[in-house]
């Protein structure tokens, strides 16, 4: 099935957000500007992009610590998420929770997560309650190849397929859990997608740079999980541009690795590549909106800088009982 | 006697057993850094640098890179342990404990005991907790209180390279569960450790300063700042002891006591929140065997009872300060 011009303009704005708002953290982080650890998603655009543009408020998502890519893609607010990381008053969380913590239940953003394994068991709770309300909304985990291997995702699948939850288990597997390789920690050297399966779910595979790919596939998907037949689990195979976090030397990158992903793995370049050669697009299409969300960034920054800082009484805000 | 920084006091003091003892085994996630990448083994060598070049030497069966699985890390070291090896932990983040309660609570501290006596489990958990990174509420927490309050478990807080060296050598010769607890905030403070083969017993205090006038108790990284308060003190003439519990299980109480009796006057000094902390158990201990030498009510520094905010002044809002120990110890001085 075809994507309007209206929906491919959308998803590619909404990859190009997440690019460049990371590519700026990126610079900002190196300059001192931000506090904390931070981990960053750009690379794998398309996988958060192409799951939730198939969303509405109402189905809920759960993230990891690279988080910013799957908030972005849910509708979390640009400049909210640039203040909270900036560590602003007036950022999503009052700057309580940073980069790992970016969370918005408004728009069914259930929380980045500082503990890897920690959101899975998460979404099938919530993917409980959207059966129990009974209009077809889901509930999706986003997981890492290294967050496959914890104990909390294995009970969390295997709950799901028991309890019929419409649960999806996303797996993004960009080869790397901090500085070990996935073939490495991932005992069955094959894929993650099989492990899923051998829990009684159905599942696919994609290519995670291919914005359509993971599109399509996720339309399946869906149709499957929202007729109720319960979990499903996807993999898609994708890649991080940066570090695991800001700071990391990456020596476990082989030679010439970065320029390559950049120059053939790179999702907005083959998202180009094929709306232009297909003639669906334009290239002034696309330049319009890359320009037009480079100011968009340059503006949530300058928000971010220009936010009001917390103060020593916002620490006990939020909190129901105070010693 | 040698300069080095904490962080190389713990990888030259696990090199050194590993080279006297082939039971002892490290194993944890990303400990070797760089497995199945094309850098390859090593390529980082873990990420506080605490065990970097142990692969190299001591190869793969006894420096163990595991998937990020906490539980099955701290339940493999509890096997290892049962099975007559000495595993050494580590879990990256003290905040990863949660994942893996279970197996240090109803498993490791147990076994000794619940197999009566018949078993030993020298298992050494080590892990990064504390604040000062905006690391937010997942990866700044303080776990000491909790853990001191698990019986079985040893709970040691070094708070310099010296005692890194002492306490950490000291957990090897136990046949005990170890919970070894290494502030992120000192891994790159450097001092002095002396050459040799000593060690320090675990439940001796160690007094950094002395005075006559104020007590003052802390652990890790609030040690230096309540030395900090002592020496603004002390330039108005008041006189602290400053005592570095080093362990909160076993507890120097003696030592807390002895001080009490000639100051009478005690502030607690505690990174977590107060509640059912280390901070109220010492005040209560003081309160039931020194009452008759207190000339003030006790004062408590504390985390308050929330989590561990990320932005900048909020966590430096949210720590106990040098500026806050002084003047709750002006305000204990100025009593009555
Ligand atoms: C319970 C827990 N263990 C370990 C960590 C440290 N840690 C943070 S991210 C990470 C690697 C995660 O790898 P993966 O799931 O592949 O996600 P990616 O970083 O590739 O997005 C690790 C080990 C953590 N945050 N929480
Ligand atoms: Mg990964």
């Amino acid at each position: 099935m075809q994507l309007s011009r209206e929906q491919m303009l959308q998803a590619y704005r909404r990859m190009k957000i997440i690019r460049e708002f990371e590519e700026r953290l990126h610079i900002e982080i190196a300059t001192g500007a931000i506090a904390g650890f931070t981990h960053l998603y750009c690379g794998q655009e398309a996988v958060a992009v192409g799951v939730c543009e198939h969303l509405d408020t109402d189905d809920k998502i759960v993230s990891t610590h690279r988080g910013h890519g799957h908030c972005l893609a849910k509708g979390c607010d640009v400049d909210g998420m640039m203040k909270e990381i900036w560590g602003s008053r007036e950022g999503l969380c009052k700057g309580k929770g940073g980069s790992m913590h970016i969370a918005d239940v408004d728009v069914g953003m259930l929380g980045a997560n500082g503990i890897v394994g920690a959101g899975a068991p998460i979404a099938v709770g919530a993917a409980l309650a959207a059966k129990l309300d009974g209009k077809g909304k889901v509930s999706i985990t986003f997981s890492g190849d290294g967050a496959c291997n914890q104990g909390t995702t294995f009970e969390a699948m295997n709950m799901a397929v028991v309890t019929k939850a419409p649960c999806i288990f996303v797996f993004e597997n960009n080869h790397y859990s901090e500085h070990t390789g996935f073939e490495y920690a991932v005992g069955t050297q094959l894929d993650i997608a099989s492990r899923a399966e051998a829990f009684g779910m159905k599942v696919w595979r994609a290519d995670g740079t291919d914005f359509f790919a993971v599109h399509e596939t996720m339309r399946d998907l869906l149709v499957y999980v929202r007729a109720g037949h319960g979990p499903a689990a996807v993999e898609f195979d994708t890649e991080r541009f940066f570090g695991h976090f800001e700071g990391d030397p990456q020596r476990y990158r082989g030679e010439g690795e970065l320029d390559r992903i950049r120059e053939t793995r790179d999702c907005l370049k083959k998202f180009r590549a094929s709306v232009v050669s297909a003639k669906l697009l334009t290239d002034a299409d696309i330049d319009a909106i890359d320009a037009e969300v480079l100011s968009q960034i340059d503006a949530a920054v300058d928000a971010a800088r220009a936010a009001p800082r917390p103060t020593p009484e916002d620490v006990l805000a939020d909190v129901y009982v105070a010693y | 006697m040698a300069k080095m920084m904490y962080r190389d006091a713990v990888r030259s003091t696990i090199f050194e057993a590993m080279e006297r003892d082939d039971r002892v085994v490290v194993l944890g996630e990303d400990v070797v850094g760089g497995m199945g990448t094309a850098g390859g083994p090593e390529a980082i060598g873990g990420i506080w640098a605490t065990s970097t070049g142990l692969y190299d030497r001591f190869g793969p069966d006894r420096v163990i890179d595991t998937p990020i699985s906490e539980s099955a890390i701290v339940g493999a070291a509890g096997g290892l342990a049962l099975a007559g090896k000495k595993p050494i932990a580590e879990l990256m983040f003290a905040d990863f404990i949660g994942v893996s309660l279970d197996q240090i609570w109803n498993q490791i501290a147990k076994f000794r005991y619940m197999f009566g006596g018949k078993s030993t489990c020298p298992a050494i958990i080590r892990m990064a907790y504390g604040g000062g990174f905006n690391a937010a509420a997942q990866h700044s927490q303080s776990v000491h209180h909790f853990l001191t309050a698990m019986p079985g478990l040893k709970v040691v807080m070094p708070s310099t390279p010296e005692d890194v060296r002492g306490l950490l050598r000291e957990a090897l010769r136990g046949d005990d569960p170890v919970i070894f607890l290494e502030h992120k905030a000192l891994y790159g403070v450097t001092g002095e450790v002396p050459d040799g083969d000593w060690t320090i017993p675990f439940g001796h205090a160690r007094l950094t300063r002395a005075g006559q006038d104020l007590t003052l108790v802390a652990t890790g990284l609030m040690v230096g700042r309540c030395e900090a308060a002592a020496d603004a003190l002390a330039k108005d003439g008041i006189g602290c002891d400053v005592l570095d519990l080093r362990t909160t299980s076993p507890l120097d109480e003696e030592a807390i006591l002895d001080s009490v009796e000639v100051t009478g006057r005690l502030v607690v000094v505690d990174e977590a929140p107060q509640r059912c902390s280390l901070a109220t158990d010492i005040s209560a201990l003081v309160a039931q065997k020194a009452f008759a030498s207190l000339k003030a009510p006790i004062e408590m520094v504390c985390a308050p009872h929330s989590p561990v905010p990320f932005a900048l002044e909020l966590e430096q809002a949210y720590l106990p300060s040098a500026g806050k120990i002084e003047a709750a110890a002006r305000k204990v001085l100025g009593y009555r």
